[in-house]
């Protein structure tokens, strides 16, 4: 039977919650990193929200770059390192190389001095946190690496006997293989993660893998995270996420009623719609009015526009009848606009869920995510699309998420493929070329755990909006972009075939095709 | 009286044969350069954790040489006398009447 230790929270939400609920308590975890994963950060991390959120004091043992580097590096994330070591909170052992005191090495030597003052910065401030980085360093400096991993081995019993928990960080030389150099993992394997930084589609991805917590719980799988300002690393724990999302009936409007109509009644509350078409086809102007909807009815919506500026969103909304600003000063709406390229994904889904969490909308709307696919690999999109369409139905909001079909008349995306599982409504908008006229057809591709109209509606968009008329009849191959008339009698003649007159009017649609929108 | 001419420091942590040997090989080394014109503070680390942490050391037995300048300083129990005599910069003077 496996003894589950008890465990000291990081103070990092998503990475405690990988880690079911902190590092092994007066125990010392492994990080292991290539240069630049952020080893240095999550120490200093470590540190700080024990400071902030436990009042938990902490030393830093530093072997690489001296106090003062790190005092300045992380003041770009608001942690004012100096605040806490006048405050006793935070104390410096430096063991930073410093050319002027090398000394020679002759003979055998052990880390008693560096263990001597170790303990007594932990015992001058109380500290329960250490934090040692980076060990590599220690390495390049006293040659004989089998007597530095036996001291260092010293130093993690020591640790423990003061009765503090301790990260202990190490460089790796490549985001896979050996853990670190000189065999560090021999002695402190009991308790290792991981951070990388790996390329992946000419993108960096940065991710943090718990590999081992000896005798305690934790999840495995890498997860990527980000570096924020002013909160350091933000882990994003996708896996964490659980499908407990009170499931509803109640309804939304779409904000419009013909649309409204075909769907059943409107969106489900907590539901996520992915609306996909051609550029030009109205899947801004549906999502306005799925913002103005919700504004008619009271409830706040957050728009993320990803493709068009402020602006140009507003004078679009302008020119369908609706104001945008005014909705702003109301409090009924708030638009953010910001350009994928900008950031990484996993930045912008954070920054996306700190808006919504500071908002608390009701309905959210993002246009497009074409516009963030082409950021991103393939694997870090989909993750995204899992993020998001969860911190959506976890806040019980109605998402309507937009999609960009790569050709004009049809056939499927790449993202189609990629989040359609995830979301609970397709809806797709397509051209219609029929006697050399370009028409719009509108079809409820699915609908979970409603009833929809099946049929494919014509559209038209004029300066009130987006108005559904009846269903095309007598045109098959609209959703594969190869529309083609096929004349009454035939199809008279396939339903008589069948023995069911009603096939060309009303397969399964479930209201009458004429009362359908303006 | 005069000051001696040569002064050290020797850290070391805790009363072990390693802080002996260093001891004993450091004492040989000087006396053998300088007779007993010298200086020899022994400090153990465990006590004055703060003096290391002042010198910044690491690892013991850590011998500074803070007289005659320039200091030297050798990490070790000195256990090879030869490489410590020429790292602490140390003359032998046998030959001295």
């Amino acid at each position: 039977m496996t003894e589950f230790l008890d465990k000291l929270p990081i103070g990092i939400p998503g990475l405690d919650l990988l880690a079911s609920g902190g590092v092994p308590q007066h125990r010392t975890t492994l990080v292991s990193g290539t240069a630049g994963a952020g080893k240095t950060l999550l120490a200093a991390q470590f540190l700080t929200e024990g400071i902030r959120a436990y009042d938990e004091p902490g030393v830093f043992v530093t072997f690489e770059e001296t106090p003062d580097d790190i005092r300045r590096n992380v003041q770009s994330l608001d942690w004012d390192i100096e605040q806490y070591e006048s405050d006793g909170t935070w104390r410096f052992v430096d063991a930073s190389f410093d050319l002027g005191r090398d000394a020679v090495v002759v003979g055998e030597y052990d880390f008693g001095a560096l263990l001597a003052r170790i303990e007594h910065a932990v015992r001058s401030i109380g500290a329960n946190r250490v934090v040692l980085d980076s060990i590599g360093a220690v390495f390049a400096r006293f040659s004989e690496a089998g007597a530095v991993r036996t001291e260092l081995l010293r130093i993690a019993a020591g640790l423990r006997v003061m009765g503090v928990t301790s990260l202990m960080t190490a460089e790796r030389r490549t985001d896979y293989g050996d853990l670190a150099r000189f065999g560090v993992e021999e002695f402190v394997a009991d308790n290792v993660i991981v951070l990388r930084n790996a390329l992946e589609e000419e993108n960096r991805r940065r991710t943090v893998e718990i590999l081992k917590f000896r005798g305690a719980d934790h999840r495995s799988g890498q997860f990527p995270f980000t570096i924020q300002p002013g909160q350091g690393l933000v882990v994003i724990a996708l896996a964490g996420l659980e499908l407990t999302q009170p499931s509803t009936n109640s309804r939304v409007t779409s904000g419009n009623r013909g649309l409204d109509t075909m769907c059943g009644g409107g969106y489900f509350r907590d539901s996520v719609v992915l609306v996909s078409g051609a550029t030009g086809t109205g899947k801004t102007l549906m999502a306005t009015e799925f913002l103005a909807g919700g504004a008619a009815e009271d409830e706040r919506s957050i728009i993320f526009a990803f493709e068009e500026s402020r602006d140009q969103l507003f004078r679009n909304a302008a020119g369908w009848g609706y104001d945008f600003a005014k909705l702003e000063a109301e409090g009924l709406l708030r638009v953010v606009c910001a350009y994928p390229e900008t950031m990484s994904l996993e930045d912008h889904l954070v920054l996306m869920k700190d808006e919504i969490d500071d908002f608390r909308p009701h309905r959210i709307a993002v246009d497009s995510l074409s516009a963030l696919e082409r950021v991103a690999s393939l694997r870090s999109f989909r993750e995204f699309i899992i993020g998001l369409t969860s911190h959506i139905k976890h806040r019980q909001m109605a998402g309507f998420l937009t999609s960009t079909s790569g050709s004009l008349l049809g056939g499927p995306t790449i993202t189609e493929g990629h989040i359609s599982t995830l979301t609970d409504a397709i809806i797709l908008l397509r051209y219609v070329e029929m006697f050399g006229e370009i028409r719009r057809g509108l079809a409820v591709l699915k609908m979970r755990g409603s009833p929809h109209d099946t049929r494919i509606h014509e559209y038209s968009i004029d300066g009130e909006g987006l108005h559904l008329r009846a269903p095309y009849r007598n045109v098959v191959g609209i959703l594969a972009g190869t529309p083609s008339h096929v004349p009454s009698h035939e199809l008279d003649e396939v339903a008589s075939m069948f023995g069911d007159d009603s096939i060309a009017n009303t397969r399964v649609g479930m209201t009458d095709p004429d009362s359908i929108g303006g | 009286m005069t000051m001696p001419s040569y002064a050290f420091q020797l850290y070391v942590s805790g009363d072990t044969p390693r802080s002996h040997l260093a001891a004993t090989n450091l004492r040989q080394l000087i006396e053998s350069a300088a007779a007993d014109d010298y200086e020899l503070e022994v400090i153990d680390v465990l006590e004055r954790p703060d003096l290391a942490e002042q010198q910044r050391i690491l690892a013991t037995p850590f011998v500074i040489k803070t007289s005659p300048a320039p200091s030297r300083r050798v990490v070790g129990d000195l256990s090879d006398l030869e490489r410590a005599s020429r790292a602490l910069d140390l003359h032998q003077r046998k030959t001295v009447s």
